[in-house]
């Protein structure tokens, strides 16, 4: 479980997270909510200390990630950014930088890295893409890409900050039945999402966070039924149950 | 993961390197056996093995042709990997030591060198390494000051670029001895190669390469941006100011031995990476092989296109190295509109 206590972070000066205390369960998919500019991705990015102006105590099943080395933490915590440049470099290569965190000096790969490589590409089913160039893929390979990068790394936790964004629907399905399988397998995914029918359906566990506050956290059905949620989006998702479960839907 | 293709590819680039080396030795014997006093291959074994000082031919070999090609090759080598590194770090193309001024830091500080009356091989080691590293970091940080879009960084280095050249034509001017000095310095050439030096610098620029293809890796999880890179585990900021230190210690000490050649630390990252590909881990000492003997024949070039006179290296590059630059932002806009 990743514990977040008394997390206050910013950039130059301006402080974009207040005092937030987060709680994300080991194993399941935890989905951060919240309008633009509330800091979501300031969260997530602090977890990895990829804020330098944060303070305030995050921990891994107990241990305190300040006490981890860069390399120590990168093998218990795997990124997906919102964004990146996309570099002139082959799938297969790209992956193998996912056992980064693994190599000495020199960095020599060993068996088991070539080993795990090709059962992330394999898992994500771009074996056949291996030796393309990541520049003539398509947004939802690219994101496989990542993903499976993320998978070489071989980490308990993953976050993902807004993986679905540029992704057509089929490739946003795609890559949250992927998330919700590497769950099951006993990976803790920490993920910020805008769609509330994806949250609810996908979600086990979510926090609803507003002006660099945590204004609520649980189950998807309370946080989307909570009146916190009108507070911070200025508008009341609606529910009807069907079939298959319950959904959700906004009137404008 | 060892499959056929990427065993293949791997057995390409080894081949790919041998190749490169081949082109280098062709391109050093054709440096030392061409010129006004033609060498055959014979005559070149018997100057060789009779070492220095015996004969016509060995004289010529051993004080004016041998210093001059291993300078050619020790300059296109480093020169060459400083341009790849600095395009990795800086995550742009179109960036060289050349283009972003880093060049003509050192060339700025061995101008200051020689008009303070210093002329001993290390402490123009030392001038040129600390006007490269000076000019590299002030490029790095203004680029960061202002944002950094790729094209930016680029841009700054070419503003930094114009006034140090300023600076230092500015010296020349004031400092008559000096700009006698250091003359060859500013057009960049082989014609008055300072043996004294030629030591130092093998030192320093094959330890530098050495270390550089060691961290071809950490160089390349770099170029995917800072937070993927941090997220894997590098440490960013140390990693490039380590990095870009020895890419200027390469230009700066290639500045010492030839002067300020430019276009090398462009050119040949962008032919080694359309026949090796970028991710390649071949590809940097590819580009030493590949530099080392571009610069060769560039400088066989220069001495033998206008016999009896010689073009310095320097004004040869610069004629090769403009178009290709056009070239490059030509081919940069067609991907754009494709």
């Amino acid at each position: 479980m990743i514990t977040i206590s008394g997390l206050n972070a910013g950039y130059g000066g301006s402080e974009i997270l207040t005092d937030v205390h987060a709680e994300f369960p080991t194993g399941k998919i935890s989905v951060i909510i919240g309008p633009n500019g509330c800091g979501k991705s300031t969260t997530i990015r602090s977890i990895l200390r990829l804020v330098p102006e944060a303070k305030g105590e995050i921990s891994l099943d107990g241990v305190s990630l300040d006490t981890l080395t860069q390399k120590e933490l990168a093998r218990k915590i795997a990124y997906l950014p919102q964004s990146r440049q996309v570099g002139d470099i082959e799938v297969q290569r790209m992956v193998m930088h996912g056992r980064f965190p693994y190599l000495g000096y020199p960095r020599k790969y060993r068996k088991e890295d070539y080993e795990k490589v090709a059962q992330a590409l394999e898992w994500m089913e771009l074996t056949d893409l291996a030796h393309r160039n990541m520049q003539n893929l398509s947004g939802g390979q690219r994101q496989k890409v990542y993903l499976a990068l993320a998978l070489a790394q071989d980490t308990e936790v993953i976050l993902m900050d807004e993986p679905t964004t540029y992704l057509d629907i089929r490739n946003q399905l795609e890559l949250l039945e992927r998330a919700k399988r590497l769950a099951e397998s006993g990976k803790t995914i920490i993920m910020i999402l805008h769609d509330f029918e994806e949250t609810l359906h996908y979600a086990d566990h979510v926090v609803l966070m507003s002006g660099g506050k945590v204004m609520t956290s649980g189950t998807a059905e309370e946080v989307l039924r909570s009146p916190k949620m009108t507070e911070a989006f200025q508008v009341t998702p609606r529910f009807y149950r069907a079939e298959d479960g319950l959904h959700c839907y906004i009137v404008p | 993961m060892k499959n056929s293709k990427s065993s293949s590819s791997k057995l390409n680039g080894k081949v790919i390197l041998l190749l490169a080396a081949a082109f280098c030795v062709a391109a050093a014997v054709l440096n030392i056996c061409l010129g006004a006093s033609g060498m055959s291959l014979p005559k070149l074994w018997e100057a060789l093995i009779s070492g220095p000082g015996t004969s016509a031919a060995s004289r010529i070999l051993w004080y004016v042709r041998l210093p001059r090609t291993v300078a050619t090759l020790l300059s296109g080598a480093a020169l060459a990997v400083s341009g790849a590194v600095i395009q990795k770090v800086l995550s742009n193309q179109l960036a060289s030591p050349h283009i972003i001024g880093v060049n003509s830091g050192a060339g700025l500080a061995v101008a200051v060198c020689t008009a303070a009356g210093l002329y001993s091989a290390w402490t123009i080691a030392g001038f040129a390494f600390a006007g490269a590293l000076g000019a590299t970091f002030l490029v790095v940080a203004i680029g960061k000051r202002i944002g950094a879009s790729r094209t930016t960084v680029v841009l700054s280095g070419v503003a930094v670029n114009a006034c140090l050249s300023a600076i230092t034509e500015g010296i020349s001017t004031m400092v008559p001895d000096a700009a006698l000095a250091n003359a060859d310095f500013r057009v960049g050439g082989f014609s008055s190669v300072n043996q004294s030096r030629l030591l130092p610098s093998a030192i320093l620029i094959i330890a530098a390469i050495i270390i550089i293809c060691t961290l071809s890796n950490d160089l390349e999880v770099l170029s995917l941006g800072d937070d993927t890179a941090q997220s894997l585990g590098l440490k960013v900021t140390r990693t490039r100011n380590f990095v870009l230190t020895l890419a200027a210690l390469l230009a700066g000490t290639s500045v010492m031995i030839a002067g300020v050649l430019g276009f090398v630390g462009l050119i040949v990252p962008h032919i080694a990476r359309r026949m090796i590909g970028n991710s390649s881990g071949y590809m940097l000492p590819f580009c030493a092989l590949l530099g080392a003997g571009f610069v060769a024949v560039c400088d066989l070039a220069a001495r033998m296109l206008f016999s009896p006179y010689e073009l310095p290296t320097g004004i040869l590059l610069s004629a090769i190295g403009g178009p290709f630059f056009v070239w490059l932002l030509l081919k940069r806009k067609e991907k754009r509109t494709a």
